[in-house]
């Protein structure tokens, strides 16, 4: 009896030391460790990478400092935990992450079946294919019969088959677990062809041997709308990151900068000014302070200025506004308004 | 008396959660130690009516009931934790999803399939590569693990010495590590398709795996299998009869190469007869990749290479410790009756090694099997990968797919456990 | 005068039958079949050694410390090695991405097992006090030199007190129990009690909170023995030390988060670091879980032998990376929300029950081949099941099949390179990902073979340990 109540006394206080017990409401919950904590994908430049002295760089880690700023009006009180896709919902579910944001596209049974909830889309993203420039390839429609490397798990895997079968095209598929062991084995010269988000092709593209002689090809077989997600059931929580998200579009709409920020206090246009919470608190709806929004921009930019940094024509990736542009200019970003 | 005791004693032993004295009465006649507890402790319950928390079987029961019911409470909250989790996040459970399509391909399917095709498929699909690359891996293992054996007890100290280098360096080295180095270190830099290695324009070599020309059957080759039928029918009629002439009469017959020239000689003597009904299917380099024949793939040859030379070295330590193990006046009473040693290997020494090497030798083909679940690294579309990598990232049925890919590994293991003490039985020593 | 007769000596073996010539034509050329054998094998170490030498050393590039150095050699027509990708990285591969500033605590640590192993390892060099205090000594002085002040505090406290510990061993609680006195086991549970408390309080006043609950639990497993087993020798508290006092110390020196260490999560551990973190607790855990395994599967109580039957059999039944992908996907799913467990931790525990179900039945073998007559010796002294075993039956069984356990371990060190499949970067992973950095592309066989021959070493080291060990007792158990 002795030792199985020393077993059961050992057993429940290891667990209770090992196990980290949160309250039920993700934001009490990350108020009181003082970080979010963010799933992210870990090596995808331009969406998040650590560099060599281990910062953490890219558009999703920028998001996820957005969503710290808003609450603790400090970006560095975001943490970054890589996570496969696999174990993305059990991440999400057991608290280990309050937030998933690793390019993962939003999809209908991953929003309904999986348990995730998306909040919206941060980038808009479509599949495409890279080559090398030697075999000659100027269409996606002339690979037929090739070997094509992708990642285990992914729309990118769904799609390729849809797409070759829909042109009446074979191919040889060849599926790693991950992205990494993907680009280095199509680097080796084991695929002709690598295929993955167009994003996601400039990125791997850069860690390549010689990224000069790779193409992307031009076709785009799908819509890849790349979004942070929550887990299912905060509604609090899903809108603090829904509002993020919209916060940051809204603010280049209406051509608020991380450098402006101040000045714009004294706007006088009241949709600024309700937006910076300076004569309107909408932050308590959020369980936030007033100047919530006026935290991320200050800290994090907006959506532009993220964008630019990040993947914009400047950097590696060198990926155009496109359909990322604000819908007054032609693209597909557009916020609800704050009201 | 014996006997009780015995029991008694046996039930003491179990006493898994017994703590304090052993206070049975009876088990004091052999402690002749009279100042032992027990027997003081006797006599002071002597006095009073013993309590029932004392008794050894009544412990133990208690014991058992509460071990039952904090398993079964842990049980019951996991499940019921399952439950919750699965139904906030509004994840359907069950089997149904094994019925619906499953979207993705696969670089190595035995039977057909396609995107189209269900999950059920999917994992059939799996399953099939996980035996094929076990069987091949098996097959080769022992081949070579006999021969490392072998030779490890040859009297000759160069080739001895080079099997034991050969075995310390091998299974020193993790597995996952020698499939990782063969796939991207030996096979990857290989030269593309269109630099292939070519062997007389038959066989090629290339990063794409090694493509091999395949025999298509016309109209006409029906009989070749028929004849291979008869052929090996007629070969176990052969051996048994030699059997039963060599016990009844002493007189050997050659059985088993005319039993192999048979099979060998009468499916091809059909095949000739009707004007040799078979054309090769040549690959040839096409467009990316090659078309025709059939293409083995990377994976599959780093995975079955890599699984073979690590469990080899194993089988090889197994098979020397085996034949070590035959008395040696066995070997010597067989030279003095004449043998010669091919004879004396196969008729005296294999057959007494075989009985001490079976066992650990299935054993080694089990880690086998669950070894080439190693595939997952470099993307061999084993029941692991396909499976509970791809099947579940893209169905989200973590809970159900983990359960069947565990129960489907179960179920091998047992069966093959099954068939292991089947065959210790039916050659066991008698009289062991 | 007679002539005596003197045997002329004898005279020496054919000179053709000894000395070199002799031995070649024994061992090599013994027969036509033998001399052919002879010279493929040759061959074939000639075709086999000799470029792989070039390539390893010779041909290979040693010195410089970018990738064009390696470069150059290759256009000059050198095919060989290019060990400075390798020793660019090198503090990559040990510590994965372990924050620079905070490496000296996996040297710390490592220095400190180190020096508490060799006495443990070498029990029949270091069976006297003296030499025992000498090693002590040595640890002790080395710590001091590479880290300071405080932490040779901790190892001088570390190293000696199983010295005090094995001298003030109390006689008094055992003696009052074998008594038959219960009260004696009452109090000594209250002072074992009131250890826990008065460590837990104090180290809590100190403001050390985190640190409060292990370091009292390690307190009060040291002063349960302390109280309630007779002597215990110095070697065997050194044991108890290594269990009890060493991993609460290597865990908050790895973790961090106290006494102003910074906390360093999981996910930056990686290399040979990592590699061997989940090998030795892997092995510190599965250990004593699979003796429990083993005496359960041993036990006549139906429910705790099907128990146990069933839970060996079907972790032998499974593949590791089935497990793996079990702990790492499906566990979470059995807490309740909200509550985590660390990936690292979830693969321990993966690896480490894994690995008891073998190592169980292992024990199982020993436990058989224990002659019936050393269970009836010990209920006949009346001793209780858990005295009988502890220090009657284990002690042979485990002496027994350490051959059996030795392997389990190498296998185990092996099968340590699996938790790559569930992106933890142990070294294996590491030198994965080394090769997938741009700047580096292309070492792949030098990543390889550098990974390689780290866990050969070990490996080989365990095996001839465990050879070793087999012939000093004597033992033929397989």
């Amino acid at each position: 009896m002795k030792f199985m109540k020393s077993l059961v006394v050992a057993s429940a206080i290891t667990a209770g030391f090992l196990a980290n017990s949160v309250q039920a409401g993700t934001l009490d919950a990350v108020k009181e460790k003082g970080y979010v904590n963010a799933g992210v994908s870990g090596k995808v430049i331009g969406f998040s990478a650590p560099d060599a002295k281990g910062n953490w760089t890219g558009m999703d880690v920028d998001f996820a400092r957005a969503v710290a700023a808003a609450i603790f009006d400090d970006p560095a009180k975001a943490r970054f935990t890589p996570v496969a896709f696999k174990e993305a919902f059990t991440a999400l579910q057991s608290g280990e992450i309050d937030l998933l944001t690793r390019n993962t596209t939003w999809t209908f049974q991953r929003d309904t079946k999986l348990g995730l909830e998306f909040v919206g889309t941060l980038f808009y993203d479509g599949q495409g294919f890279m080559v090398k420039k030697e075999l000659g390839v100027k269409s996606a429609l002339e690979l037929d019969g090739a070997s094509v490397c992708t990642q285990s798990g992914t729309t990118t895997e769904l799609n390729i088959s849809d797409y070759f079968t829909a042109k009446g095209m074979t191919y040889k598929p060849v599926v790693y677990e991950s992205a990494d062991e993907a680009t280095v084995i199509y680097d080796t010269g084991r695929c002709d062809v690598y295929t993955t988000d167009t994003s996601g092709l400039a990125a791997r593209r850069t860690t390549l041997g010689n990224p000069k002689d790779h193409i992307i090809l031009p076709e785009v077989i799908s819509k890849e709308p790349l979004g942070p997600a929550v887990r299912q059931g905060d509604q609090q929580w899903s809108d603090i990151v829904r509002w993020t998200l919209f916060a940051l579009i809204n603010a280049e709409e209406m051509g608020i900068t991380s450098k402006n920020v101040d000045e714009k206090l004294k706007s006088n246009n009241p949709a600024v000014k309700r937006f910076l919470g300076v004569d309107a608190d909408f932050g308590q709806y959020l369980g936030l302070s007033a100047d919530w929004a006026y935290r991320i921009i200050k800290h994090v930019g907006n959506y532009g200025e993220l964008y630019e940094r990040n993947v914009g024509p400047n950097t590696a990736l060198g990926l155009e506004r496109g359909v990322n542009a604000l819908w007054t200019d032609g693209g597909l970003m557009y916020a609800p308004p704050v009201r | 008396m014996q006997g009780l005791i015995d029991r008694k004693q046996s039930l003491y032993c179990s006493l898994f959660f017994g703590f304090g004295v052993i206070t049975d009465r009876k088990s004091t006649n052999f402690c002749t130690a009279t100042d032992s507890m027990a027997d003081r402790y006797d006599r002071e319950t002597d006095k009073t009516k013993r309590s029932m928390l004392n008794d050894t079987r009544v412990r133990g029961w208690v014991a058992q009931a509460l071990v039952l019911a904090v398993i079964a409470c842990v049980a019951g909250y996991a499940v019921y934790n399952v439950g919750q989790n699965l139904h906030k996040a509004g994840i359907t459970t069950g089997f149904g999803f094994l019925n619906d399509p499953s979207g993705f391909d696969i670089s190595q399917t035995l039977v057909s399939y396609s995107g189209e095709s269900t999950y059920a498929r999917a994992l059939l699909v799996g399953l099939l590569n996980t035996m094929l690359v076990s069987v091949l891996g098996i097959i080769f293992a022992t081949i070579l693990g006999f021969f490392l054996g072998v030779i490890r007890l040859s009297p000759n100290w160069l080739v001895s010495k080079m099997a034991e280098a050969y075995t310390e360096i091998v299974r020193n080295v993790p597995l996952l590590l020698q499939i990782l180095f063969w796939y991207l270190a030996i096979l990857a830099p290989l030269p593309g398709p269109r630099q292939a290695l070519n062997f007389n324009n038959w066989i090629y070599l290339c990063n794409r795996g090694m493509q091999i020309p395949r025999p298509v059957t016309e109209a006409g080759f029906g009989g070749v299998p028929i004849a291979f039928a008869i052929a090996v029918i007629f070969s176990i009629i052969l051996v048994r009869w030699a059997r039963l002439r060599q016990q009844k009469t002493g007189i050997r017959f050659p059985a088993y190469p005319v039993s192999f020239g048979v099979v060998v000689m009468l499916p091809l003597v059909v095949l000739l007869a009707a004007g040799v009904p078979v054309h090769w299917d040549v690959p040839a380099l096409h467009g990316f990749n090659f078309r025709g024949g059939i293409t083995i793939l990377p994976e599959l040859i780093a995975l079955w290479l890599s699984l073979t030379l690590y469990s080899a070295t194993f089988i090889g330590e197994y098979v020397r410790s085996g034949i070590m193990a035959v008395d040696k006046g066995q070997r010597e009473a067989t030279f003095a009756l004449g043998y010669s040693p091919w004879l004396t290997y196969r008729l005296v020494i294999i057959p007494q090694a075989m009985r001490v090497v079976t066992p650990p030798l299935i054993s080694q083909y089990l880690t086998l099997i669950k070894n080439s679940s190693l595939a997952v690294v470099i993307g061999y579309p084993d029941l692991v990968h396909v499976f509970a990598g791809t099947a579940l990232n893209q169905s989200g049925q973590a809970v159900e797919i983990i359960t069947i890919t565990m129960a489907v590994y179960l179920t091998l293991s047992i069966t093959i456990s099954l068939f292991m003490n089947w065959y210790n039985k039916k050659f066991a020593l008698r009289g062991f | 005068m007679a002539k005596q007769w003197k045997p002329a000596p004898s005279r020496p073996s054919p000179e053709t039958w000894t000395g070199i010539v002799g031995w070649l034509r024994i061992n090599l050329f013994s027969s036509p079949a033998n001399t052919l054998l002879t010279i493929l094998g040759a061959g074939l170490l000639l075709a086999i050694i000799p470029p792989m030498v070039r390539w390893g050393v010779f041909d290979a590039v040693w010195l410089g410390d970018s990738r064009a150095v390696c470069d150059s050699s290759a256009a000059a027509g050198n095919g060989g090695a290019c060990w400075v990708f390798v020793k660019v990285r090198l503090d990559m591969f040990l510590y994965g991405f372990y924050p620079e500033p905070e490496r000296w605590r996996i040297d710390l640590m490592f220095t400190v097992l180190g020096f508490s192993l060799i006495p443990l390892l070498a029990p029949d060099f270091f069976r006297t006090g003296r030499s025992q205090a000498l090693v002590g000594g040595c640890g002790v002085a080395v710590v001091f030199l590479l880290f300071g002040a405080l932490p040779a505090v901790f190892m001088i406290g570390y190293t000696f007190a199983p010295f005090l510990f094995e001298r003030v061993s109390l006689w008094h609680t055992p003696q009052q129990i074998q008594a038959g006195k219960r009260s004696a086991a009452a109090t000594g549970a209250i002072g074992v009690f009131a250890v826990v408390a008065a460590v837990y309080w104090s180290v809590r006043l100190a403001g050390v909170e985190t640190a409060a609950l292990p370091v009292s639990l390690s307190a009060g497993v040291l002063s349960l023995c302390l109280l309630f087993f007779g002597r215990l020798g110095l070697l065997v508290w050194r044991w108890i030390f290594l269990f009890c006092v060493f991993s609460v110390f290597a865990f908050f020196m790895l973790v961090g988060g106290i006494l102003g260490l910074p906390e360093v999560e999981t996910h930056y551990w990686g290399g040979l670091f990592l590699t061997l973190v989940v090998a030795g607790t892997g092995m510190g855990t599965a250990l004593p879980v699979s003796i429990l395994l083993a005496l359960g599967r041993r036990s006549e109580l139906p429910v705790v032998k099907t128990l146990c039957v069933s839970f060996i059999e079907f972790v032998r039944g499974v593949p590791l990376v089935s497990v793996l992908f079990m702990a790492s996907v499906m566990f979470p799913l059995f807490l309740p929300e909200n509550v985590t467990f660390d990936k690292l931790l979830r693969a321990l525990i993966g690896v480490a029950f894994f690995y008891a179900a073998y190592m169980a039945e292992v024990i199982r073998g020993g436990l058989q081949a224990i002659p019936k007559g050393q269970y009836e010796a010990a209920k006949a002294l009346g001793w209780t099941y858990w005295k009988m075993m502890g220090l009657i039956i284990m002690p042979q069984t485990l002496r027994l099949v350490i051959p059996g356990l030795a392997n389990n371990f190498l296998s185990l060190l092996k099968d340590t390179t699996l938790v790559a499949v569930i992106g933890l970067l142990d070294l294996l992973g590491i030198a994965k990902a080394a090769m997938a950095d741009s700047e580096w592309l292309g070492f792949t066989k030098e990543a390889y073979v550098f990974a390689g021959v780290v866990f050969w070493i070990f490996c080989f080291g365990i095996s001839r340990y465990s050879v070793r060990l087999e012939k000093k007792y004597h033992t033929n158990y397989q």
